[in-house]
């Protein structure tokens, strides 16, 4: 069975927010829209976003990274937002793994939210319908779209293609052949939520230098005479033995 | 997670009227054992009118919570799976049962004892519907835990029954002694099964920590962005906001309205036989149960707020 | 489970929308990426990155994505303005007035003072990238006093690498991650190549190339860099000199590289008695033409051990030794002069100065000198080199280098960067394979051949320029000064006191108007720069100045023109403002002429076509030039007969050429009659059509034979002439040496004939004008009290926002909202300042209130914060309490666009004393707490500011946003 999801690489993300706007922008316009934005001009704004990207410091100076960290619903294989939304506006789609909600039916309760142990659930306050990432499902399946933008829309922005996409059920998918060689991880394992989106951690790369490799013979120095070697007067074994 | 008036009166009615509910279908199964002496006709259909309006108020409050209230009616779909849809369910159930025991009573029917039952039963359901709504959430590791429906259970029988006491003494009423002697049980049964959550709580290791909610083993990490500025549902709807010291200010408000000052309401309201100290027990226990819910939702850390620590 | 009711796949939002789809390039930073964009019945419904753009190829970036909410905001500006009579600068007080009488007051106004002295207008213009018109207008008007920001923002970059290598990296050109193995990023937080640089990153990481940064706060890029480097703000240039000392020491320089395509092995003559004394020996001295380096210089050959002239077939020459030659003048190669002086530059010594350890210092010229030596690439592909030898082979030396406007924004940063070119070229990475590549009309001949007029007698009446605003000075004869060696341009460009400066001190305009030094003007026109905010150092007091009247109560700069799309600090201090379009709603072009798109494969220039239309009674900036030029009847843009020449900004773009039946003009793709020809060409009357069908690109790819190597290339170089690109086909060898800053040492010194300094700047263009790259305190550095001021405070681009002009976005300014001073965790708790306190940031020239956040990843010796989240109250359609300006803050305050004025009372830009360069990031601070009972609020505050007529005129304003694209709302 097909379950659809994205694999962020934490390797490449710069944390430009790409995935974050251009998930705004195609979702207001689109079957999950409008994505209401309050005091959007004064003080404290604050909106309706799918996809959001936090920033942490891990370590402390010198050795410290920045680690930009990309968040959106993870698609869980055994979503526990699901079974407890009573309307069933909360749902899985069988034919490819897809958490949705069914706009209509929500009543905005909210405890599909509270039942998310991952904060990717946001009410639409002022629609008053809980919302979240659809795997831009209005895009990847419309046949008017040129079968290479059949993609959500984060996943097109992202400039370091920090974002994979795939059926992680599929051995053979880019997303599949990511979590296998990159070590792909999810998030909180420890509640068994089985995340269909995985993320790729931090991979070091580093220089190994031998010693031999820093002085060699086509060293220019030579060329122009001027490697370090002993003068004719400076002291040597010749002026201090007799054999 | 950040405390919603409209879900502290629902839990807090709900479970007053379900504990009156229960005071007034035990004295009638006692007075039918011959164990008590019967109250008047209209202490029944009066209680049940009580617990009626207590549950309708309940449910009217539950309504501020929804974003969409007029498509409430969906709400029941998800039984097999959602314990809130149990709720949506077993709520008016229950209420049906309580107006339909308090009408036959009125109308002095027989079998008012076999209502009784079936609301009993309900009622218990609802008890276990209300709980498991929260219990059932694994990751909200205060709520996860049988205590909770303990609690639920406990705390409304005690305001339950002290409002039957305060309500048999007003009217004159025999049966106050033992009615009084029952909400302070479960007063004290309250008190301990509550400090004994509190004390679970106190203990709690969060299973989850940011070295698992971002998946970087790593001792030292410090969110320095959520990725928004101005708040977002997420930190609205599960944080309080409020200092730790106002949070413990509140716990032994509660303790203290909800269960000492109830039991010496109680046990003064029987010495000097004053029904005014009885409606007074109920009145302050109720407000403490309003305290006690409300720290129930604010004790309870959610693992998201794990993603929702710092701005900037 | 039932069926959904809102099933998102079975609704079509489109049906019976009128749906369309146009391409166009993102005008919401200079990247300038290609995009597309979805209409809805007309409404901006999705804007996507284009994939079949060369830049950007389908991605774009948060600003990009957010474009709907720029073009919908509430901060637009859709009525020309005229200050209210009465009503101060700075109030905000406007009444609407017609273009009619708009374009009355300018033609009336800017005719007078072309008519008397065309210096006293004055036209700067910010973050534009249409230099090529405003450019062409300003030397056709007549005025030398004409900028754009390169001066303030990263001139620097441009003047230290196109005086060494004949290109830069900005969008000159850049780093070939495609090919490197080792990645060195030094001072770069986001940059102009944005899109294309995040590509190539992630790609080069993927390719298990290694990633270094070099920055005192790892932020953005230097996030996922293999190795972070902190370092001390300014002290760069001790580091590459430390390189370089390392990798001469162990001999892990490209010899052959140095030989052949730099000056490394030409003589110097070393005789201090000489008149010619530090510049290189010529064997014949014709007087020289043009601006190219003549090959008529000496190596020493090490067969015949005698100097001979150099790229003598056969010939090897020294690169280290002292000769003399037969006429007894004693003559070093260039490079002996090079190791002689980073000799005293040990790692030990930068480590002192830099904060980083000695043994890093010397891994890191260790991994850059052994991977450029052992990892050599070698693509099959001949070319031949300028001296006619021919190549089998293309070959390169994978280490890479990227940098930006933390090296330039320094006063010492042109000698920095010198340096970093250096380090570059001693690497053997100059346009070859996984090193720097150029980006065409790159590279140039060193110095350019654009000139300003060389004095006064340039600027004459109802006269265009004798001369371009801008130009590349090649010696002190160069200089745009008058008899007694002072300045003709009001930002004093050209001068002894900065001459370098290819850009122009855009910041120092307004101060220097204002004070009447060298002179007073009447009129000056920003355009897209927002001088009363963010663009401005020292900005309270330049407001102050921007209101400032004289004795007579008038203006002290008696008229100002601002020509803006949005309602920013600067169009308050307006006397009239003109409301320009969105990038959405305009035709634009990124010229040849000006800082095209171009890739390393070859030139690219690409377009703007509206995709709405004006909003209100917007109109182009270009078009109100076209109008202005015509009725000004400057001779480009008028007819013999005084007529208008063009019809509007398409119909300029497509006629206009640089000289009559040049065949050059703004666009260079499908040129000549049908579009069958490119670079050069007549007017092809169907060109705008051509790019639109091109996702508005031309892209000419180069053949691989010239795609490389191109300094010395010549076959690129004779197809750049052909193609007029450039006049000359002479190789442009690295100046490891330079004898361009050697001749204006001479000439402070007194030992040549030519122009000379005031005496008061002698010692400074002496010691600055070093023809070698040494390392020196910032000059504010040198000048701060070090005890008082510990700390060095710089700004952070953030990648979601591009400068003030995105907090007037709904999406974005809810990424940020606002801004905290970042500060080391160690040196914050030292301080006294807890995590998420009010604090203050302080400089000898002024100081600011702030939140602090604690941080590990800021050298401890350093704060920082994003640069322009902080806004006036009440700017950009924003509520007057909005966090921007409450809790947000511009850290420009702390800046001074001036060094203290010496003992004379003279006063000098705190810029680079080469290039004029804005030295933002040399400023010292101390922080501090701030006490308990102090306003919860940024300091300083001004004014709520309101709005303007017209501001947003159909946007209602209100507590929700709800934006659908299209009639059918949701
Ligand atoms: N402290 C500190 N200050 C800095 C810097 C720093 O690093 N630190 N960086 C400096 C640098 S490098 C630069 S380049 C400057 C940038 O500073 P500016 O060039 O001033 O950039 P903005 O303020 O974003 O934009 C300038 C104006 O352009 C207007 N504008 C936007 N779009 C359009 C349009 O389509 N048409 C017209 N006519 N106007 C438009 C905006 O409304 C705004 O008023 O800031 C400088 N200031
Ligand atoms: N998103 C976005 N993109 C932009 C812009 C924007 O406003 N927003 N602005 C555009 C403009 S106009 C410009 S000029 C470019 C500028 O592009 P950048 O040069 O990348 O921009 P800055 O943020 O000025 O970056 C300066 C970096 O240098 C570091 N730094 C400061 N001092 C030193 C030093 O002495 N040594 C070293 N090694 N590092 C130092 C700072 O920590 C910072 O990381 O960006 C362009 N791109
Ligand atoms: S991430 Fe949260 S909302 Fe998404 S499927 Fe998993 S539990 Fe549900
Ligand atoms: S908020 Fe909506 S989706 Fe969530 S549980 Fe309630 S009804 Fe279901
Ligand atoms: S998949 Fe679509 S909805 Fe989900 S985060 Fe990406 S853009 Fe947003
Ligand atoms: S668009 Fe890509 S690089 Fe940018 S924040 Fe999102 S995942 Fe990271
Ligand atoms: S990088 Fe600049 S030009 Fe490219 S999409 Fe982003 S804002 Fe537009
Ligand atoms: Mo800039």
């Amino acid at each position: 069975m097909k379950q659809l999801a994205l694999v962020i690489d934490l390797n490449v993300c710069v944390g430009c927010h790409a995935c974050v706007t251009s998930c705004k922008e195609w979702n207001t316009s689109g079957t999950a829209g409008y994505m209401a934005d309050m005091n959007p001009f004064s003080r404290d704004p604050t909106g309706t976003f799918f996809n959001r990207v936090q920033t942490f410091e891990v370590g402390a100076f010198p050795n410290a990274e920045t680690v930009h960290f990309p968040k959106s619903c993870l698609h869980c294989e055994d979503p526990p937002c699901v079974p407890v939304c009573p309307t069933g506006a909360s749902y899985k789609r069988d034919e490819d793994g897809i958490v949705l909600v069914d706009y209509d039916k929500c009543i905005g309760c909210k405890y599909c939210s509270w039942a998310c142990p991952y904060g990717v659930r946001e009410l639409d306050e002022h629609q008053k319908v809980m919302k979240k990432c659809t795997l831009c499902v209005d895009r990847i399946y419309d046949a008017k779209l040129p079968e290479a933008e059949r993609k959500p829309a984060c996943v097109l922005a992202c400039p370091t293609s920090a974002r994979l996409y795939g059926d992680i059920h599929d051995e053979e998918s880019v997303v599949s052949k990511a979590i296998r060689e990159a070590a792909g991880y999810t998030l909180m394992p420890e509640w068994g939520t089985q995340p269909a989106n995985h993320y790729l951690p931090r991979r070091k790369t580093e220089m190994r230098i031998h010693e031999d490799e820093l002085e060699r013979a086509d060293n220019p120095l030579k060329i122009d005479g001027r490697l370090p070697k002993p003068g004719v007067r400076d002291p040597s074994l010749d002026d201090v033995t007799s054999w | 997670m950040n405390p919603a008036f409209s879900v502290i009166f629902l839990t807090t009615l709900l479970g007053t009227g379900q504990g009156l509910f229960l005071a007034l279908f035990v004295i009638e199964a006692r007075v039918a054992a011959g164990l008590l002496a019967a109250p008047s006709a209209a202490f029944y259909p009066l209680g049940a009118a009580i617990v009626v309006l207590l549950l309708a108020t309940g449910l009217l409050a539950s309504f501020f919570h929804l974003g969409h209230p007029e498509r409430a009616w969906r709400a029941a779909a998800m039984w097999r799976t959602s314990w809130l849809s149990r709720e949506v369910i077993a709520l008016p159930a229950f209420m049906a049962a309580a107006a339909v025991y308090g009408w036959a009573h009125w109308q002095g029917w027989q079998g008012t004892l076999l209502i009784g039952v079936a609301g009993a039963v309900l009622c218990l359901l609802l008890f276990l519907c209300t709980a498991m709504i929260y219990a059932c959430i694994k990751f909200l590791q205060e709520w996860a835990t049988p205590l909770t429906l303990v609690n639920f259970m406990l705390l409304g029988c005690a305001s339950g029954v002290t409002l039957a006491a305060a309500l048999a003494a007003l009217r004159g009423e025999p049966n106050v002694p033992e009615l009084a002697a029952w909400a302070a049980a479960f007063t004290v049964a309250g008190l301990v099964a509550r400090l004994a959550s509190l004390w679970r709580n106190a203990r709690l290791k969060p299973r989850s920590n940011l070295q698992t909610a971002i998946g970087i083993k790593h001792p030292r990490i410090v969110q320095k962005a959520q990725g928004f500025m101005g708040g977002s549902f997420n930190t609205r709807e599960f944080f309080h906001g409020r200092a730790p010291g106002t949070l413990r200010s509140v716990k032994w408000l509660f303790i203290a309205a909800a269960f000492l000052l109830p039991l010496a309401l109680l046990a003064a309201g029987m010495a000097v036989d004053s029904p005014a100290l009885l409606a007074a027990a109920f009145a302050v226990q109720y407000a403490g149960l309003v305290a006690e819910r409300w720290f129930f939702f604010a004790q309870a850390n959610h693992p998201q707020n794990l993603y929702y620590q710092a701005v900037s | 489970m039932s069926n959904p009711v809102h099933d998102p796949l079975s609704k079509d939002l489109d049906a019976g929308s009128r749906i369309e789809v146009k391409n166009t390039t993102c005008y919401m930073c200079a990247c300038r990426c290609g995009i597309r964009v979805t209409l809805r019945d007309g409404e901006v419904r999705y804007i996507q990155g284009n994939p079949d753009h060369p830049l950007n190829k389908g991605v774009i970036c948060a600003k990009g994505s957010s474009g709907i909410m720029k073009q919908y905001s509430p901060a637009r500006l859709t009525k020309p303005l005229l200050r209210k009579p009465g009503a101060a600068r700075g109030d905000n007080a406007f009444e609407e007035i017609s273009w009619d009488k708009a374009f009355g007051i300018m033609e009336e106004r800017l005719g007078e003072i072309r008519a008397t002295d065309p210096k006293k207008f004055a036209l700067f213009t910010g973050r534009d990238q249409m230099q090529a018109l405003t450019g062409l207008f300003a030397k056709q008007y007549g005025t030398p006093n004409y900028a754009a920001h390169g001066g303030f923002c990263s001139v620097n970059m441009a003047a230290g690498m196109i005086y060494t290598i004949g290109g830069s990296f900005w969008e000159f050109g850049g780093p070939d991650l495609d090919r490197a193995k080792l990645f060195v990023m030094i001072g770069t937080a986001e940059d102009h190549h944005s899109n294309p640089l995040k590509m190539a990153l992630s790609k080069f990481k993927r390719q298990g190339g290694k990633f270094i940064s070099i920055n005192p706060v790892r932020t953005g890029y230097s996030a996922i860099a293999d190795e972070w480097i902190p370092i001390k703000p300014g002290t760069d240039g001790a580091l590459f000199l430390a390189l370089i000392s390392e990798i001469i020491t162990q001999g892990l320089y490209d010899r052959d590289f140095l030989v052949q395509y730099s000056n490394a092995a030409e003589l110097v003559n070393m005789d201090p008695a000489s008149s010619e004394y530090g510049m290189l020996v010529r064997f014949e001295v014709p007087p020289e033409e043009g601006c190219f380096d003549p090959q008529n210089k000496l190596w020493w050959d090490r067969e015949l051990n005698k100097a001979i002239s150099t790229h003598t077939p056969g010939a090897d020459p020294y690169l280290l030794g002292e000769f003399t030659l037969d006429d007894g003048t004693p003559v070093k190669p260039a490079f002996q002069l090079l190791v002689d002086r980073v000799r005293q530059y040990s790692a030990d010594w930068a480590s002192k100065i830099t904060g980083i350890p000695t043994a890093t210092i010397k891994r890191l010229a260790h991994e850059m000198g052994i991977t450029a030596r052992d990892e050599k690439i070698e693509l099959p592909i001949p070319w031949t080199d300028a001296w006619g030898n021919e190549h089998e082979s293309v070959t390169g030396n994978p280490v890479a280098f990227h940098a930006m406007r933390g090296l330039a924004a320094h006063s010492n940063g042109f000698q920095t960067i010198r340096a970093l070119s250096i380090l570059m070229s001693i690497l053997g990475t100059i346009d070859r394979p996984g090193g720097f590549r150029h980006k065409a009309p790159f590279p140039r001949p060193i110095p350019p051949c654009a000139k300003t007029p060389s004095g006064p007698q340039g600027v004459q009446p109802n006269t265009p320029l004798d001369g371009m605003p801008l130009g590349w000075p090649a010696d002190p004869d160069d200089l745009f000064v008058d008899e007694r060696g002072e300045p003709v341009r009001i930002d004093k460009a050209f001068s002894w006191e900065y001459p370098l400066s290819v850009h122009g001190l855009m910041h120092n305009a307004i101060t220097n108007a204002w004070r009447g030094d060298p002179y007073k003007i009447d009129t000056l026109l920003i355009f897209m720069a927002n001088m009363a905010w963010n663009s401005s150092m020292n900005t309270s007091e330049v407001r102050k100045m921007l209101n400032d009247k004289d004795e007579n109560g008038e203006y002290k700069i008696p008229f100002l023109i601002v020509a803006d799309a949005f309602q920013s600090e600067m169009v308050a201090y307006a006397d009239l403002v003109l409301p320009d379009t969105t990038y959405l709603e305009r035709h634009d072009c990124m010229s040849m002429l000006d800082r095209p798109i171009s890739e390393y494969d070859g030139p690219v220039d690409s377009v703007r076509i509206p995709v709405v239309p004006p909003t209100g009674q917007c109109k182009p900036f270009q078009e109100v030039l076209i109008e202005l030029g015509s009725r000004l009847k400057l001779p480009a843009f008028t007819r013999e007969d005084g007529n208008r020449k063009f019809r509007d900004y398409p119909d300029f773009v497509v006629n206009y050429e640089t000289t009559p039946g040049s065949g050059i003009g703004f666009l260079a793709g499908w040129r000549g009659k049908g579009g069958e020809k490119f670079m050069q060409g007549e007017p092809n009357p169907r060109q705008w059509e051509m790019y639109e069908k091109n996702n508005c690109v031309f892209h000419y790819e180069l053949p691989r034979s010239y795609q490389y190597m191109r300094n010395w290339n010549q076959g690129y170089l004779e197809w750049a002439k052909r193609h007029s690109l450039t006049r000359y086909a002479e190789p442009i060898n690295v100046h490891i040496y330079s004898e361009v800053l050697q001749k204006f040492r001479l000439a402070a010194q007194g030992k040549s004939d030519g122009k000379q300094p005031p005496e008061r700047l002698r010692k400074r263009v002496e010691t600055h004008f070093d023809p070698l790259p040494f390392y020196s305190q910032p000059l504010e550095s040198q000048v701060s009290d070090l005890h008082r001021y510990p700390l060095n405070a710089i700004t952070q681009r953030p990648m979601a926002m591009y400068h003030s002009w995105d907090s007037q976005n709904a999406w974005l300014r809810q990424i940020h909202t606002y801004n905290f001073l970042y500060v080391n965790s160690r040196t914050a708790r030292e301080a006294g300042i807890d995590d998420g306190a009010w604090m203050w940031v302080e400089s000898m020239h002024g100081k600011v209130r702030c939140l602090c956040r604690h941080s590990e990843t800021v050298e401890p010796g350093t704060v920082w914060t994003w640069n322009a989240i902080g806004k006036a109250s009440g700017a950009w359609g924003l509520d007057s309490d909005a966090n921007e300006s409450q809790q947000g803050f511009l850290l420009n305050h702390v800046i001074s666009e001036e060094l203290p004025p010496s003992a004379d009372g003279d006063h000098i830009s705190n810029s680079d004393p080469v290039t004029g360069q804005a030295g933002w990031y040399d400023v010292h601070v101390r922080i501090y707490p701030a006490d308990a009972g102090e306003p919860a609020q940024t300091f300083p505050q001004f004014d709520p500011l309101h709005e303007v007529p017209g501001q947003a005129q159909e946007k209602k304003r209100g507590r929700w946003l709800t934006y659908f694209a299209g009639r059918r709302k949701a």
